[in-house]
């Protein structure tokens, strides 16, 4: 059964600057709590999670002018997965970051969404540190 | 040297279940004695009917309103209070050997501790225990049970049920004789199942400590919380087909189904398989489908379970004796929630604040060094109840942040202090559906209004009298003539109900 969970933060960081980790394919791990690891190659990036677990993913889009990031996960117990990272300028210098999660197992919606949760918060902890470069490079 | 504690906790398990309360097909000597010789409560509540909110109330001593663990699958923070800190902070030696279950257990990412530690190879400590040995239903996850079966008894892990299905959904499978959904044949040897494992594991960690010192600790046996797979060596103490029908399931369809639709809409529409409003329940089992000798394998397998439970605590009891402790012991028994088990034609558990869920199995044996009379206490109590009444055994000041008050001792000691009410709360959100009850028992009556949701727009309710409708067959909701009676308990309630936190804590799993 298919499931959807979406999670979003207000970011008192412009848009640009928050895009630049938050679309870098290859600096999840920087904010994503329980991602140890991830090293992309084309359109396909490979997670390590904190239990120790290899998760292969395809990119499947990376558009820097809409600044939506969006991949699906390829493991064989998940049948379909879309993630969708939306950051959108709220002309303030502050953005709203949206994170949805589509997932068949519904189950796996929840434990996925769960951690897109805590990604927000520890891109929203970056992000506001004061003096921050918005490199993501504290980790 | 002070009184220890030894607090006992099952899931899933019903209050009837117990020779004291009244059952009669598990025996229960060792808990009966418990009880003959200590204090029987016979109107306990849990403050939630599923675990996680449960057993965070448990170590807390905080309704699940304000501890934040508002269903299945919020982690409670690590920074939550807890009794077992509390108690250590006062010179006691602290364990938790079993279930926990304060934070989730699908954790692909490895983000919670309670998880980390069997990976790791280490025992805590976590939330105030120095030694967290960590067990759940089955051989699956990443807990100390699992990964010893794992290294020891390869051969036993796939011998269980799996409790969840391909989809991680709960497993609809049937299985034994009869086909009953998460009844199964467990080969496994009965020493290397998980009751066994987790009183061991007590008796080992007990056996460390200095004689000297004071402790504290959780047993929590992971059963008779389905899959209802005991070692398959045991299951010929009770034969199903001598299993009497339980008095909450009716046999008469017609008249079953006219019940069920007296109560708020989503016990039919779950009965019949259009509405599964939880997770907690298999989502592709109809209960309509629930046959009578389905309930009676289940039934028997259930108090096979019991009794095994039963016979681990009598052998941690004789390793207490065996130290010399058992005089100044204090033993605590209860279980997270109950289950329907064929109420209503009705299994597992949900959004139901009946009995078969909400009244418990509550003992406590104070050390005999207090010379605490034996008492029956009728009055209402509740889980919140069970730290503050470990700070008291300990001759520790109760912390402000505890919502229960220690726990009576006999019926007269339960007026003078005000023991009038238990709140049960149930919230749950899940895939656009979302199910809200606030329940209050009290005087006799247990009431029940649901606040708007999917299935309900907030004018449903029960109301059910004790004394002269313990089956709760009969919704009183909207009798007339006791208008006045659940205008008053509605008041009360709401008068006493913990604000809930906010924001409200996101779900990070299903469990």
């Amino acid at each position: 059964m298919y499931g959807t969970i979406r999670h979003e933060i207000r970011i008192k960081r412009p848009a640009a600057d928050v895009w630049a980790l938050a679309g870098d394919a290859t600096r999840l791990h920087h904010w994503f709590p329980g991602i140890v690891d991830c090293t992309v190659n084309g359109t396909t990036r490979v997670i390590t999670t904190g239990a120790g677990l290899p998760m292969p993913e395809e990119i499947l889009v990376c558009d820097n002018t809409q600044r939506r990031f969006q991949y699906r996960l390829n493991t064989p117990m998940i049948t379909h997965h879309r993630g969708t990272i939306d950051v959108i300028d709220l002309a303030d210098d502050t953005c709203l970051v949206v994170y949805s999660t589509e997932c068949d197992p519904r189950s796996m919606a929840l434990v996925i969404g769960g951690g897109t949760a805590d990604a927000l918060t520890e891109l929203q902890r970056q992000m506001e540190l004061p003096n921050d470069t918005g490199d993501g490079g504290d980790h | 040297m002070g009184r220890r504690i030894l607090f006992i906790t099952t899931d899933q398990q019903r209050y009837d279940t117990l020779g004291c309360n009244g059952g009669t097909l598990a025996r229960t000597p060792v808990v009966d004695a418990l009880a003959a010789d200590g204090i029987r409560y016979e109107r306990a509540h849990p403050q939630s009917v599923v675990c996680m909110p449960s057993r965070s109330t448990m170590i807390t001593g905080q309704h699940p309103s304000t501890h934040g663990v508002w269903m299945n699958g919020v982690p409670l923070p690590e920074s939550a209070p807890s009794v077992a800190e509390v108690l250590r902070d006062s010179g006691y030696r602290t364990a938790i050997i079993g279930k926990p279950h304060f934070e989730p257990f699908l954790d692909p990412f490895g983000r919670f501790a309670e998880n980390s530690f069997a990976r790791n190879g280490t025992f805590g400590p976590h939330r105030g225990f120095e030694h967290f040995e960590s067990a759940t239903h089955g051989a699956m996850g990443p807990l100390h049970y699992a990964r010893w079966l794992a290294a020891t008894h390869p051969e036993a892990v796939g011998m269980f049920y799996p409790v969840l299905d391909h989809a991680l959904e709960v497993n609809a499978m049937g299985g034994g004789d009869t086909g009953a959904p998460q009844a199964h044949v467990n080969t496994i040897p009965r020493e290397w199942y998980h009751t066994d494992w987790v009183a061991d594991r007590t008796i080992s960690w007990l056996d460390s400590l200095p004689v000297d010192d004071d402790w504290f600790c959780w047993m929590s046996f992971p059963d008779p919380h389905h899959p209802w797979d005991p070692p398959a060596g045991e299951v010929g103490r009770i034969n199903w087909r001598d299993v009497d029908l339980p008095a909450g399931y009716i046999e008469d369809r017609a008249e079953r189904e006219r019940v069920l639709d007296a109560k708020p809409r989503h016990y039919r529409a779950w009965y019949d398989g259009r509405l599964v409003s939880n997770y907690e329940a298999p989502l592709n089992w109809v209960p309509a489908t629930l046959t009578p000798d389905q309930i009676r394998e289940i039934n028997a397998l259930n108090a096979v379970e019991c009794e095994l439970i039963d016979e681990a605590i009598g052998r941690v009891l004789a390793a207490i004796a065996t130290r010399g402790w058992t005089d100044d012991v204090d033993v605590v028994f209860t279980t997270d929630h109950g289950e329907l088990q064929g109420d209503f034609g009705l299994m597992f558990k949900g959004p139901y604040h009946v009995d078969g869920l909400m009244r418990l199995p509550f003992i406590w044996r104070p050390a005999p060094s207090s010379t605490t009379p034996a008492a029956v206490v009728t009055k209402p109590v509740g889980h919140v109840d069970l730290a503050p009444t470990f700070c008291a055994i300990a001759g520790v000041e109760v912390p402000s942040w505890m919502e229960g008050k220690p726990l009576p001792v006999n019926d007269t000691d339960a007026d003078a202090r005000g023991f009038e009410r238990v709140l049960t709360e149930w919230d749950s959100e899940l895939f656009g559906v979302g199910v809200h009850l606030r329940t209050s028992t009290r005087d006799g009556w247990v009431c029940t209004t649901y606040l708007p949701g999917f299935a309900h727009d907030g004018s449903e309710g029960e109301l059910y009298n004790m004394s002269d409708d313990p089956l709760q067959r009969v919704n009183r909701w909207d009798d007339p003539s006791l208008a006045a009676v659940r205008s008053d308990l509605l008041a009360d309630l709401w008068d006493h109900q913990p604000t809930m936190v906010s924001p409200l804590p996101i779900v990070h799993a299903p469990v």
